[in-house]
């Protein structure tokens, strides 16, 4: 029994030689993570704006607030996981026929948080903020249906992240992948606290994200505006709604897998040991059950976000929108059947891997569907090459080739022949990269001047673009040819003269992918300097069709002064050229929004406490942790709260305001879309 | 929406909420309880999954004969009759009987429940004494999964039922009271089928 192990002195198994002191390079990082969080912190005081982050954002339950956060959270889990992918690629470069500069177990760490990282902590919180700011929207709503719920779905999320980044000052993390096979994750091989880290950082993040799919599926079954039938949703939506039904199916495996995991870990069962009856197979199962439906969770909202570009950049509905979705439905449902095919080769008899095999290619069928609408929706369409429109048309591209490379990995003889090589890395990072990052880049891109109310640069923009795909083919296509040579995936060291081109290629690549982020953080600073030129007050710089572009930029809190009345698809292009989009002033009726709530950030620090207690066995820290939560939970179902009235005069000084920034907007054509003409009105006579 | 319409009872039958412009959110709750229950049921499904394939392997250690028992484990399922008392507080609370009997049948549920806990105590103590930990076999890890997970489930409905019972006492039967008493009674009685599921597939099946 190892219960004592939680019970042991004050600080647990934690001590001062948790420091990376004998790696160079993880103690740069350590410093990095330390003097970036003491350096942002020290930046807050300076200017004395804790009081206004902690009222304003932090135990805000405005949905359009939480979104942000979550992007911005993403972004800067990404900024890390990108740069451990170069150390990664230089590593390699490096080290063909000798040791390179990091050793196999840092090695190995920095594969483990980067796939933990690029999936929970930058997709899933990506995602979950542009659903989260554009979704309610869309559907001409006033907030999610369950807002303090929401802000308890970010915090945990952030807890978990923030679990991950303290691994960086008190190591190790986990060096058992994103996927933290057993029995390498058991307690015999893996004896010390990493894969405790990795445990609870999910197990957080899955927590969150159950209770967030959950709250989005609700929203849009229950607050859509009047008129918004479903078969009248913006196509983003119903993506949205997919990836929460598969959120809210699928999550519970991970939990389920991770928490068997812990109890074999700290109190010593036989769910995946190799003794004892164990049968890591069964983690295997778990896992996947959940990882594959994952897969589609972090696409189809990449998908949604696609659909609304290539319609609004070409100035043309979407073309096949039943065909769409109904193909998100079909993916969404077959998500569910193919989780075998991420370990053909473990054991299975053949019948049951034709089985899987076929269903994996049946995937390809609703999937190339969509390819054809889009490609059908900008056929002869009056398209505009705008940033998020290129990222778009190289989603097109390389996720048509990743995808084939998929339909070849989905037939079990050529799975054994490539299976654990680089082809392999090379495949899904060429379906996640298009289909999960570009997609999120250009969800920023788009709807950037909403939330904040000024475009972004479109110069910086190109480079950013120009450097991601252009890197994401040197760094990937080169792994392909490895794979099918024999190179096996997360090797620390490599032992073939012949790699060696290849690698250097691949790590040009990732520099280039590095630019880009640089590029993308240079666009962001160019873009708030120069705001003035880049405003779009009124609300609409790409004439857009769903209603999210109705409102102004950035939307007032409560969204719509009047619930609006739709009549049909891409309701608001039907407004504007109806003369309909902008309702004359009129006596507005008070509005009713929740009050902030603190128990978010509450519960967020009492799940990162028990997590971080469990982690190092300090006994206290978790018990409290937990104890804490559930009291808090309890109080807080006791506090009773109306909820806080916009009364009529506020909103009729915003609308009013709004008023007169339509007036003084200038009708601007699309020609004129990405210059300073652009002040948000769209001119529908042109 | 005019509180009590037909389509308004039919959304949730037997129990009348009542909706209006001002309280849009009352559906919303529920359905999201309801969402969340399907999502507590894929849990409790995968970890029935976990015990179907790992039961076989006691790894030398005892197998279900040896660790379980009919009579208690049907002592057990009596007390579904919980089920039955919290059903007769949701009539109470429906229609109006006052709230002595509404209490009056919460605290019937709550001992019933609390029965069942001190029952289920007295059930792994006892299979601890003959040696059967959860550290023995997988068996033993998957029964000790399964069946506590569901013990955790009451005990945290039972804490819900003492929280809702002061509630009631504090602000009597509102809005608020009311779609919480009903998300409770949906949580106590998907306990139970739950109970059904374990004494079925675990109890009978390894005793007969």
């Amino acid at each position: 029994m190892r219960i004592e192990a939680l019970a042991g002195p004050w600080l647990g198994r934690l001590s001062l030689s948790a420091l990376p002191t004998d790696s160079p390079v993880a103690m740069g990082a350590a410093l990095v993570a330390v003097f970036g969080a003491l350096g942002v912190a020290g930046y807050i005081t300076g200017k004395g704006k804790w009081r206004y982050l902690w009222r304003e954002w932090f135990t805000s339950v405005d949905h359009k607030r939480i979104g942000i956060m979550y992007v911005v959270l993403a972004l800067v889990m990404l900024a890390r996981a990108v740069i451990e992918a170069l150390v990664m690629r230089l590593q390699q470069a490096d080290a063909v026929n000798r040791s390179g500069f990091i050793s196999a177990e840092h090695f190995g760490q920095l594969f483990s948080t980067h796939g933990s990282i690029m999936i929970f902590f930058m997709a899933m919180p990506f995602l979950t903020g542009v659903i989260n700011y554009v979704m309610p929207l869309q559907i001409g709503a006033r907030d999610v249906s369950f807002p303090v719920l929401n802000s308890i779905s970010l915090m945990l999320t952030a807890a978990g992240a923030a679990l991950v980044m303290i691994s960086l000052v008190l190591a190790p993390f986990s060096t058992g992948g994103w996927s933290g096979y057993a029995p390498f994750t058991e307690l015999r091989f893996s004896p010390g606290v990493g894969v405790d880290y990795w445990i609870w950082a999910v197990t957080l993040s899955s927590i969150g994200s159950t209770l967030t799919g959950i709250n989005f599926a609700v929203t849009i079954y229950k607050k859509r505006a009047p008129g918004m039938h479903l078969f009248r949703m913006p196509l983003f939506c119903w993506t949205a709604l997919c990836t929460s039904i598969l959120m809210i199916f699928a999550m519970p495996a991970l939990t389920v897998a991770t928490a068997l995991l812990a109890l074999d870990r700290y109190l010593g069962m036989h769910f995946f040991t190799s003794g004892g009856g164990g049968n890591m197979m069964v983690y295997a199962n778990l896992f996947w059950l959940f990882g594959h439906p994952e897969v589609y969770i972090v696409v189809l909202p990449s998908f949604g976000v696609f659909s609304e570009l290539f319609s609004t950049f070409s100035a043309k509905k979407l073309y096949g929108y039943t065909s769409l979705v109904l193909a998100t439905m079909t993916i969404a449902v077959l998500s569910f059947t193919v989780w075998l095919h991420h370990f053909f080769t473990m054991g299975q008899s053949a019948h049951i891997n034709a089985a899987f095999g076929i269903a994996t290619m049946l995937i390809g069928i609703p999937t190339g569907v969509k390819v054809y609408d889009w490609i059908l929706t900008m056929f002869r369409g009056r398209v505009r090459f705008t940033t998020p429109l290129l990222w778009g048309l190289a989603f097109l591209v390389t996720f048509v080739i990743g995808g084939l490379s998929g339909i070849l990995l989905a037939i079990p003889p050529v799975d054994f022949l490539v299976h654990n090589t680089t082809f392999l890395v090379a495949h899904f990072h060429n379906m996640l990269i298009p289909g999960t990052l570009f997609g999120m880049i250009a969800a920023y891109q788009f709807w950037f001047p909403k939330a904040f109310g000024f475009r972004l640069e479109e110069r910086w923009g190109r480079v950013a673009f120009g450097c991601w795909v252009i890197g994401f083919y040197l760094a990937f296509m080169p792994l392909y040819v490895l794979g099918l040579e024999g190179m096996p995936r997360r090797s620390a060291e490599v032992f073939d003269e012949a790699f060696r081109p290849w690698l250097l290629v691949a790590a040009g690549g990732a520099v280039l992918i590095v630019l880009g982020m640089a590029a993308l953080a240079l666009q962001l600073a160019m873009s708030i300097r120069h705001r003035d030129r880049n405003r779009v007050r009124a609300g609409d710089p790409w004439d857009g069709r769903s209603l999210e572009w109705s409102t102004s930029s950035p939307p007032p809190e409560y969204n719509f002064a009047k619930l609006p009345e739709v009549q049909g698809r891409d309701a608001f292009w039907t407004m504007k050229r109806s003369g309909r989009a902008y309702p004359p002033l009129e006596r507005y009726a008070p509005i009713m929004l929740p009050e902030n709530s603190a128990i978010g950030p509450l519960l967020g620090a009492l799940g990162l406490a028990t997590a971080f207690g469990l982690v190092w066995r300090i006994g206290w820290m978790a018990g409290l942790g937990t104890a804490g939560a559930l009291v808090a939970v309890i109080g807080w179902s006791f506090v009773r709260r109306p909820g806080r009235t916009v009364d009529e005069r506020q909103v009729e000084r915003t609308e009013t305001r709004w008023h007169a920034v339509l007036v003084a907007a200038v009708p601007v054509s699309r020609e004129h879309e990405c210059d300073p003409r652009n002040r948000g009105l769209a001119d529908v006579a042109a | 929406m005019s509180a009590g319409s037909a389509s308004e009872r039919r959304r949730h039958p037997g129990l009348n909420l009542h909706e209006s412009d001002a309280h849009p959110s009352d559906g919303e709750v529920v359905f999201g309880f309801w969402v969340f229950m399907m999502s507590d049921a894929v849990l409790f499904a995968l970890l029935f999954a976990v015990y179907a394939s790992l039961g076989a392997n006691t790894a030398g250690g005892p197998g279900p004969r040896d660790v379980f028992e009919l009579d208690p484990a049907a002592m057990e399922t009596l007390l579904l009759l919980s089920s039955f008392t919290f059903g007769i507080a949701s009539l109470a609370m429906k229609y109006r009987r006052g709230m002595a009997l509404l209490q009056g049948m919460l605290a019937t549920t709550l001992l019933l429940g609390l029965g069942f806990l001190g029952l289920e105590v007295h059930d792994f103590v006892g299979m601890e004494d003959t040696g059967a930990l959860p550290q023995v076999s997988a068996f033993l890890s998957a029964f000790y999964v399964l069946v506590p997970t569901h013990f955790l489930h009451v005990s945290l409905g039972c804490v819900w039922i003492v929280v809702m019972m002061v509630q009631l006492r504090m602000s009597g039967l509102d809005r608020i009271t009311r779609t919480r008493l009903l998300r409770l009674g949906l949580f106590w009685h998907f306990l139970d089928i739950v109970w059904v599921m374990i004494f079925s597939f675990v109890f009978l099946r390894g005793l007969l």
